[in-house]
């Protein structure tokens, strides 16, 4: 591998291994002296836990130690934290009801930590579950949203009152209200944004061990930003100091947002390595991920567009209620609010907004980021009221999106929910979309389809996200307990070899490959020569992780940052062994040049000198090690417009996505063919909320009807069809490689234009009104036999 | 799991004398079913008998009288089959459209239709052509043999040998599948058979059942035209998540009007 230069389609480097098996997951390693962890937990959405008894249980073969809620509040473990303080619309704090790693005298949704047993192997542990036996009250729970804040509803905390968490709200209520006044149309619409369920493809899991001689604990987990979890643990949790800790993310199979949080299971193993002096290892089975990992969505909508007769956008207004669960997960409270109503102005120059957001406390699996977080949801109020307006008001629906776009020299745009967008050109991207889509010959496969007894629709949706996560003074002004910075390393070995250290974690997104790929660019040094490292508190520079699409735009504008300092230093470097100014010394492919002149001095020879330097300039330092931290000094805007189409069958309600079109602006483009992945998976996985996915529960028990894959329907390749992708580009003016992020986009757009095509097939029997996501065919039939 | 004892016998005798001096035996198949059931603790056997050794239960034979299966057949192997594709053509496509790729490459017919999972595919066939189920001890008529969910007419340590299908005039299988685990939400078997026409319907109930109206109907006329306004009652069929009752009604008489056109 030589040499690339960004914009090439290179091979992910990471791939090899993943495809052979040579991965290193967290289940993979091989501790000495290891024990292994089962969690007791909870058969109950809402119980009091009246009495454990322990004792048969811990007389069972392998036992090393059982724990349950009552040891861990006597050792006074510290409770999981929410790091997002949201303040309600009086200017208080959100509620903050206690979380315990392991419940103490309560159960509040099935799947709850009642105890943890810790054995010789993992069958041990769990036989000796099984022995325990826990006397549970059972109490009425609260599993439907819909009801959570009925006065009448059984209570989550006795501490959120009313199940409320925070009445919150953004935008200024009485000029939307005035506005509605002078209306010539306006839409309503009711929506259910349905709970879903991450599946990463590699369950939660982690190893704590415990050094006696130094104690030091390293914990080896799941996560999408090791150093925050070392962060939360030992700041607020476990009271371990930050430097005796020691957290490492290794190879690590899919997140989608379930990864970044802290959750019971690893903080336990953390502290109870040091209580029993030994390892301690626990995989979730798949069973639990589904009870357990931070599930995503679930909101409940209503909301109303004001236009005039031409159908401009006059005003927009929103109230969601917002699920969070039955206790706060570490971002839980910035999802439903500063990451979603935000976007509520979309691509369109809706001149005021409004929106009104209670998030409730329910007897179910906490919910926090997933895939867009908080972004998807906004979307799919947008896009969808935006469609039927246009269907109300008799207008196409893609002629009604162009006539409200933000122009493209508007930028930089403020928009009226609090953020301003920096770049973009919409217009372009629906121009495309609708030639990719053949959007003009609709009309015609409609007629086709109706002749062979099928109903044809077509849906557009033209998102927009803040991505590029975050500006830290503008998320800490809004309540965030971090800053979201990254960091970067670029350590040059003295062979002229390179390794990048980087705070983002890659667990699918290829930074393998992209971020040696924009330093090979950069420093002109092939990709077989730079190794990317991360995943490790020990061996990278603090780190905030990877969610949010900040990659790239974040992390990657750090590894630049970084690179301008190697360039810098080497021209120090280089004009002394030319013995030249440094202000006449240029970089250039790689090699340091003398303007004017063909003196040349390669990158890889200043390195080496400035390991050895027996020539080397006076006041420098030795050495080629740079270290870059990055503070974005905005979001990054990526848009752009789908276009998908469907075919119902009337007669069994399935609906098959015949045509798919993404035109997205990612600003400039590093490795098209990860771009690609990125924007298939999330389109799949959009597909999966708008046709396929839904984490049912039974209403009375709380048990959650779709725990398994026999119940939950994950989408599959057949599902889809072959996308048909294209790309606009304005770059991002306020980073250095001008990128905005890709990783979300897909999953953002995809259930408003699946849901939009939906609609518009099922206008044609007057059904367009009676559907929900997941449309399943049972769905789509009865809303088209429903009178 | 729980530790249980594992048997790897040569002959069906030897499997039946292990399953019947166990506690709690089990036979098993390709394990597709009773792997998963031991590994989430749901079923706890002493002794697991692994048929995987015995030559006899394999292979597909194929004369005059029908298409014989041995038990231990999988369904990639009657999928794959040019036999049972040009003697029962609905046959070798139900076997090629189980599960998935591993599925087919594990699970075998005998594990199938003792296990009868209400939702399973191969009750629907064999029903639908009036197969013979054989055992070590006795041979039972399809008709005879799935008692309701779960339930079959196997007693305590039976094991079956093989299943034979009478080859039909025409027959297909329409499968609507569940979306989740692509198990058949509502399949049905139609066939034209020497004995009159057959409607098997899988998915839909708590069991294979047939349909006799639509049986009488197609034996008048064989046309989708003539299932097409029957409709079976909602009351006793499943009702879950993914389809109502009355969804579930409605899709036996589409399934059944896609199999009659079909089969020709
Ligand atoms: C992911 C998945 C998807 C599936 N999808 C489908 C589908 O779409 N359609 C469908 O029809 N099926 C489906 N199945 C079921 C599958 O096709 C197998 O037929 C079924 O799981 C039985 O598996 P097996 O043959 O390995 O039997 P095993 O699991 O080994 O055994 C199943 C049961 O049958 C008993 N048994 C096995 N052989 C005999 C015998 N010869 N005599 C007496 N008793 C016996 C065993 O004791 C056990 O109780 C699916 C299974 C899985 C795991």
């Amino acid at each position: 591998m030589g040499n690339v230069k960004i914009g090439e389609r290179v091979q992910r480097k990471e791939d090899r291994r993943f495809l052979t098996g040579s991965g290193r997951y967290v289940d993979d390693l091989q501790l000495a002296r290891v024990t292994y962890a089962y969690f007791l937990r909870s058969p109950h959405a809402h119980a009091k836990i009246r009495k454990i008894d322990t004792s048969k249980a811990a007389a069972s073969v392998g036992v090393v130690q059982i724990f349950t809620g009552k040891d861990v509040a006597e050792a006074k473990v510290g409770g999981l934290i929410c790091g997002w303080v949201v303040k309600d619309k009086h200017g208080n704090p959100h509620k903050a009801p206690a979380h315990p790693a392991m419940a103490a005298d309560t159960v509040r949704h099935v799947g709850d930590t009642v105890a943890m047993v810790i054995a010789a192997t993992a069958d041990q542990a769990r036989d000796a579950a099984e022995k325990i036996e826990v006397d549970y009250e059972v109490l009425p729970a609260q599993i439907n949203l819909a009801g959570a804040l009925d006065p009448k509803a059984p209570q989550v905390h006795a501490d959120a009152p009313g199940n409320l968490c925070y009445d919150w709200e953004l935008g200024d209520k009485a000029a939307v209200d005035a506005a509605f006044a002078k209306a010539a149309h306006v839409t309503k619409l009711d929506l259910v944004n349905n709970r879903l369920v991450p599946n990463a493809m590699e369950p939660r899991a982690a190893a704590a061990e415990y050094d006696r001689g130094t104690g030091n604990y390293t914990l080896y987990t799941t996560s999408q930003n090791p150093h925050v979890a070392r962060l939360v643990l030992s700041a607020f949790v476990l009271g371990i100091p930050e430097h005796k800790l020691r957290v490492i993310a290794p190879d690590v199979g899919g997140g989608f947002g379930s990864k970044i949080f802290i959750y019971p299971e690893e903080t336990m193993l953390t502290w109870a390595a040091g209580k029993i002096g030994r390892s301690i290892k626990w995989t979730a089975e798949r069973s639990e991920s589904f009870m357990t990992d931070a599930h995503g969505r679930d909101h409940v909508t209503h909301a109303e567009l004001a236009l005039d007769a031409k159908g401009k956008i006059l005003a927009f207004k929103v109230d969601t209620i917002a699920n969070l669960g039955a206790y706060l997960s570490t971002f839980a409270t910035a999802v439903p609010t500063y990451l979603y109503a935000t976007l509520l102005a979309g691509q369109y120059t809706t001149p005021v907004i409004y929106c009104n957001v209670r998030a409730a406390f329910t007897h179910t699996t906490p919910v926090d980021a997933y895939r867009g977080a908080g972004r998807p949801e906004a979307t799919y109020v947008v896009e969808s009221i935006v469609s039927k307006a246009a269907r109300e008001m008799k207008i196409d629906s893609a002629e009604l999106r162009r006539r409200n776009y933000i122009a493209k020299d508007a930028f930089p745009y403020q928009t009226p929910v609090a953020l301003t967008y920096d770049s973009g050109n919409y217009a372009p991207i629906l121009d495309q979309a609708m030639k990719l889509a053949d959007y003009a010959g609709i009309d015609a496969r409609k007629a086709a389809a109706k002749a062979k007894g099928k109903l044809r629709g077509i849906g557009v949706c033209s998102y927009i996200e803040a991505c590029g996560i975050a500006p830290s003074a503008v998320v800490g002004s809004l309540g965030a307990g971090v800053g979201l910075w990254e960091s970067a390393q670029l350590k040059f070995n003295p062979t002229g070899n390179l390794q990048i250290l980087t705070g983002s974690h890659s667990h699918g997104q290829g930074h393998e490959t992209t971020f040696a790929q924009i330093v090979s660019d950069k420093l002109g040094i092939p990709l077989d020569q730079i190794e990317v490292v991360h995943g490790d508190t020990d061996k990278v520079p603090f780190g905030m992780g990877t969610y949010g699409s900040r990659s790239l735009p974040v992390g990657g504008s750090a590894i630049m940052k970084a690179a301008d300092k190697i360039i810098a230093k080497g021209k120090k470097v280089a004009a002394h062994l030319m013995e030249a100014a440094e202000a006449d010394i240029v970089f250039e492919n790689g090699t340091f040049k003398v303007t004017g002149t063909d003196k040349a001095v390669p990158l890889g020879q200043a390195v080496f000198a400035a390991y050895v330097p027996h020539n080397y300039p006076a006041d420098l330092e030795p050495g080629m090690d740079e270290n870059a931290f990055y503070d974005p000094s905005n979001f990054t805007y990526p848009s752009g417009t789908q276009i998908c189409e469907v075919e119902v069958d009337p007669d069994t309600g399935v609906v098959d996505i015949v045509n798919f079109v993404a035109v997205d602006d990612f600003g400039n483009i590093v490795n098209p063919m990860v771009v690609e992945g990125q924007v298939h998976g999330g389109i799949v996985q959009g597909v999966g909320q708008a046709l396929l996915e839904n984490a049912a529960y039974d209403e009375k028990t709380g048990q959650l009807i779709s725990g398994s894959y026999m119940d939950y329907t994950m989408p599959r390749a057949d599902d889809v069809p072959s996308f048909k992708l294209g790309y606009e580009v304005t770059p991002c003016p306020h980073n250095p490689l001008g990128v905005k992020g890709c990783g979300e986009a897909g999953a953002i757009a995809a259930p408003a234009a699946v849901m939009n095509a939906v609609r518009d097939a099922l206008a044609a029997v007057g059904a367009q009104d009676r559907i929900e996501m997941p449309a399943t065919p049972q769905r789509v039939w009865a809303a088209i036999n429903a009178h | 799991m729980y530790d249980f004892a594992y048997h790897k016998p040569k002959s069906v005798a030897d499997a039946s004398a292990a399953v019947k001096k166990a506690s709690e035996g089990k036979l098993m198949a390709g394990g597709m079913t009773l792997i998963p059931t031991i590994k989430q603790r749901l079923a706890r056997p002493s002794d697991v008998v692994d048929l995987g050794g015995i030559g006899d239960l394999k292979g597909i034979k194929v004369d005059a009288s029908g298409v014989t299966i041995g038990a231990m057949t999988k369904h990639a192997e009657v999928a794959a089959s040019a036999d049972v594709a040009k003697a029962i053509p609905a046959l070798a496509k139900l076997a090629a459209n189980i599960g998935d790729a591993q599925v087919r490459n594990r699970g075998t017919i005998g594990g199938s239709v003792a296990n009868n999972d209400p939702a399973a595919d191969y009750p629907a066939a064999l029903v639908g052509l009036g197969a013979t189920v054989h055992t070590n001890e006795r041979k039972i008529a399809a008709d005879d043999f799935f008692k309701g969910m779960f339930e079959t007419a196997l007693k305590d340590g039976e094991i079956i040998t093989a299943v034979s299908f009478p080859v039909a005039k025409k027959a297909a299988y329409m499968k609507f599948p569940n979306p989740a685990s692509r198990y058949a939400m509502v399949g049905v078997f139609v066939a034209d058979t020497a004995g009159g026409a057959r409607v098997a319907v899988t998915g839909a109930g708590p069991g294979v059942f047939r349909v006799k109206d639509m049986e009488a109907a197609l034996g008048k006329g064989w046309s989708a035209d003539a299932v097409a306004g029957i409709k079976v009652p909602a009351g006793g069929l499943n009702n879950d998540i993914h389809a109502s009752r009355e969804y579930r009604a409605h899709l036996v008489t589409v399934m059944a009007k896609r199999a009659v056109a079909a089969a020709g």
